[in-house]
């Protein structure tokens, strides 16, 4: 006979733990259990522990006092986001146009080197206008905001700021259902999101893991910073003396990231409260002391691994596309580019979303890497008939207002950006993290369901009150 | 020759696997990553004609079961059952780091507090009580700096005792609040008469009042692949080792 014991023990354990869940219902042990824990540590410590010269410890908790404090935690927070970004737009305004010169100067001698051997037309399209265009864009526009961006937000995470960015927002990310780690992947994010995607490991309950993962993307990264920066100081610090031009720019970048936050909390609110019910678990995070970084090392390792990478996958991407999109823009059936063709298809669905046609092209083709969009959507209105010599940042407004560009447009093609789904190697990786195709297509589909939300209403609502 | 297992449990970067390295002398990575797969290092040290099988924990801040680390060395006390458990601390943060060693005793008595760093604390003008420390917690407390090789003598020492029972500490118990007291008091006998006293049975209460599922669960999974070969012993769970005196 087979006891009937043996087969019977789980039992048991299982009245045994709907006993537990009954005395435990309605109150919030864990956070009992934690705090007494921490209540006798902290009486042994004090029985225990002897400090003869508090000063010496005192530097990074006064320090933490004030960069934590509830007071003033977020204002410094801010002004540290404000401050970066104020350095990199009024550091990368002279270098972005001194770079868009010195391509538009090599350019000309192309051309002119092309002409004295009578090369092809179409040789000097494809090569010139499209490959060469194509990546000078990509390296004037891009590199002095990335060459400055990058080693200054490096200089801040060895200093120790970030953990302390994390400890801020914990509250704020606890409250909307997510782990308090998930600050820091957003951080990560700002720098690239797919390497956000795999920084989420470090945050333990799957739960809260795949919150950062959805919401990761609603943090601008680098390949759509110059995005940001670019629009906002063409459109939106149009109506400013020009001393605060500037200033005027910063803040409007600062707006579109806590824009971006705003939407990343609400996004873990409402998928706590629906797809990933769960109470958000405890843990410890400790603050590291502060620490003198190394600044030139720092600089140099940022520029390498970051600006140098950055510009790279760009530039590799960037350099294919701008040929496709030349010869795009240059065959001509039935009197219209394939190009003006292709865009025309979108157009309709872009008008009610306050872009264009070739706005949601460049977002297409921009899937492998957000680097690309913007080149792309000026290629494609440089391809598009209108030849402007775009040589200067100046010109570059021209050639959107050509485009019947307003402020709107610059607007939600920001708003857009910052919205959309994530770029081809943060799906991969979320691929790769979640070993879920579920869950990598929602990541993509929840931000293009938001991002065209949000820019099908600030169209309509702006048409409506008649302010385009 | 007589060995014993010992596992090593800590916050990240409290030096404990530099202890660990000293003691075997294996070469391994130091650093703590969260998301590193869970690696449990493994390491023979041979002093005075006794061995200790040496295991590194992954470091965690607490063993409730937050992740797969934690749960990795939560698991390890309370089912691999070693003869000594040294806990880690750092002395320029004990506060913080006392969290876990408390944590740890209420899991096992057989615990050495190993509190590491003492140099850099005297550094910064830090006087530890170590004997205040040894009352408080009733299991023994040595301070060490592994770095230079200091007071690993006296800190191994203790831990052939503890693990011979030679020493048997008797931590003391960490009192909670009124509520949780009472709800404990309700759980433990249920507790007792369901998993006898193979494991300890406050622990294992706290943690179900706390909604530890995943405990219940690995409980339940070995209570079942231990039961059924000795299915012949009706109405008995055979203990093979008991984890709390």
């Amino acid at each position: 006979m087979s006891a009937p014991h043996a087969t019977n023990t789980p039992d048991p354990l299982d009245s045994l733990l709907a006993q537990a869940q009954r005395l435990a219902s309605g109150t919030t042990v864990r956070d009992r259990i934690v705090g007494d824990i921490y209540r006798s540590s902290r009486a042994i410590c004090k029985a225990a522990v002897r400090y003869e010269d508090k000063r010496k410890l005192a530097s990074t908790h006064k320090l933490d006092r004030i960069l934590t404090s509830k007071l003033w935690g977020f204002p410094i927070m801010l002004a540290v986001l404000g401050v970066i970004f104020w350095i990199t737009i009024a550091g990368a305004n002279v270098p972005s146009s001194l770079l868009a010169d010195f391509f538009g100067v090599i350019e000309s001698y192309l051309t002119a080197g092309f002409e004295a051997v009578h090369a092809p037309a179409w040789l000097h399209g494809v090569l010139v206008l499209g490959f060469f265009r194509g990546t000078g864009w990509v390296i004037s526009v891009m590199l002095p905001p990335m060459a400055i961006f990058f080693p200054v937000f490096a200089l801040l995470e060895n200093f120790g700021y970030l953990p302390r960015v994390a400890f801020n927002m914990d509250r704020l990310f606890k409250k909307s259902g997510g782990h308090g780690k998930q600050a820091l992947t957003m951080s990560m994010g700002f720098g690239c999101n797919a390497a956000a995607i795999l920084s989420t490991r470090i945050i333990e309950s799957p739960r809260e893991r795949m919150l950062a993962i959805l919401t990761n993307n609603f943090v601008p990264c680098n390949g759509r910073w110059p995005t940001l920066i670019l629009l906002s100081s063409l459109f939106m610090a149009a109506g400013v003396a020009s001393g605060l031009q500037t200033l005027a720019t910063a803040l409007v970048v600062m707006g579109f990231v806590l824009f971006g936050i705003v939407v990343t909390l609400t996004v873990s609110w409402l998928l706590s409260k629906t797809a990933l019910r769960g109470v958000p678990t405890h843990y410890t995070l400790e603050l590291p002391p502060y620490r003198r970084p190394q600044i030139w090392k720092t600089i140099l390792l940022s520029s390498r691994d970051k600006s140098w990478n950055v510009l790279k996958r760009a530039v590799i991407v960037a350099a294919p596309a701008g040929i496709l999109t030349w010869i795009l823009g240059n065959i001509y059936i039935s009197g219209d580019s394939v190009l003006q063709h292709m865009a025309a298809i979108f157009e309709p669905f872009a008008h009610a979303i306050g872009l264009d046609g070739y706005i949601i092209m460049a977002f297409l083709l921009g899937l492998p890497a957000n680097e690309i969009v913007l080149p792309i959507l000026l290629m494609g209105y440089m391809a598009s008939g209108a030849m402007v010599d775009a040589d200067g940042l100046g010109n570059i407004k021209e050639l959107f207002l050509d485009h019947g560009w307003t402020w709107l447009t610059a607007l939600n093609m920001m708003l857009f950006s910052l919205l959309h789904y994530p770029c081809g190697t943060t799906l991969f990786n979320i691929y790769k993290e979640t070993k879920s195709a579920k869950w990598t297509f929602l990541s993509a589909v929840i931000p293009l369901a938001i991002a065209i939300g949000v820019t099908f209403i600030t169209a309509q609502a702006a048409r409506a009150l008649g302010w385009v | 020759m007589n060995t014993y297992t010992v596992a090593l449990a800590g916050n990240p970067n409290t030096g404990k696997s530099t202890l660990f390295n000293s003691l075997t002398g294996m070469r391994q990575h130091t650093g703590n990553w969260a998301g590193k797969t869970v690696l449990t290092a493994e390491g023979d040290c041979v002093r005075g004609g006794t061995r200790f099988r040496l295991v590194d924990l992954p470091g965690t801040y607490s063993l409730y079961s937050n992740s797969a680390d934690e749960e990795a060395a939560r698991d390890y006390i309370i089912f691999e059952n070693p003869d000594c458990a040294i806990v880690v601390l750092d002395a320029t943060s004990l506060e913080r780091n006392l969290n876990l060693a408390l944590q740890v005793l209420e899991m096992t008595s057989r615990v050495v507090v190993c509190i590491n760093l003492i140099d850099e604390a005297e550094k910064l003008g830090i006087r530890i009580d170590l004997q205040t420390f040894r009352q408080r917690l009733g299991v023994p407390v040595v301070a060490i700096s592994a770095r230079h090789n200091r007071g690993v003598d006296a800190l191994m020492e203790l831990v052939e005792q503890v693990a011979s029972g030679q020493l048997a500490p008797h931590p003391t118990v960490l009192t909670y609040g009124d509520e949780i007291e009472h709800k404990i008091g309700e759980l433990e006998p249920l507790v007792r008469s369901a998993l006898g006293t193979r494991y300890p049975t406050r622990w294992v209460a706290l943690r179900l009042l706390d909604g530890d599922e995943g405990l219940l669960a690995s409980l339940k999974k070995r209570l079942h692949d231990r039961a059924m070969p000795q299915s012949g012993k009706e109405g008995e769970i055979r203990y093979e080792r008991t984890a709390c005196h």
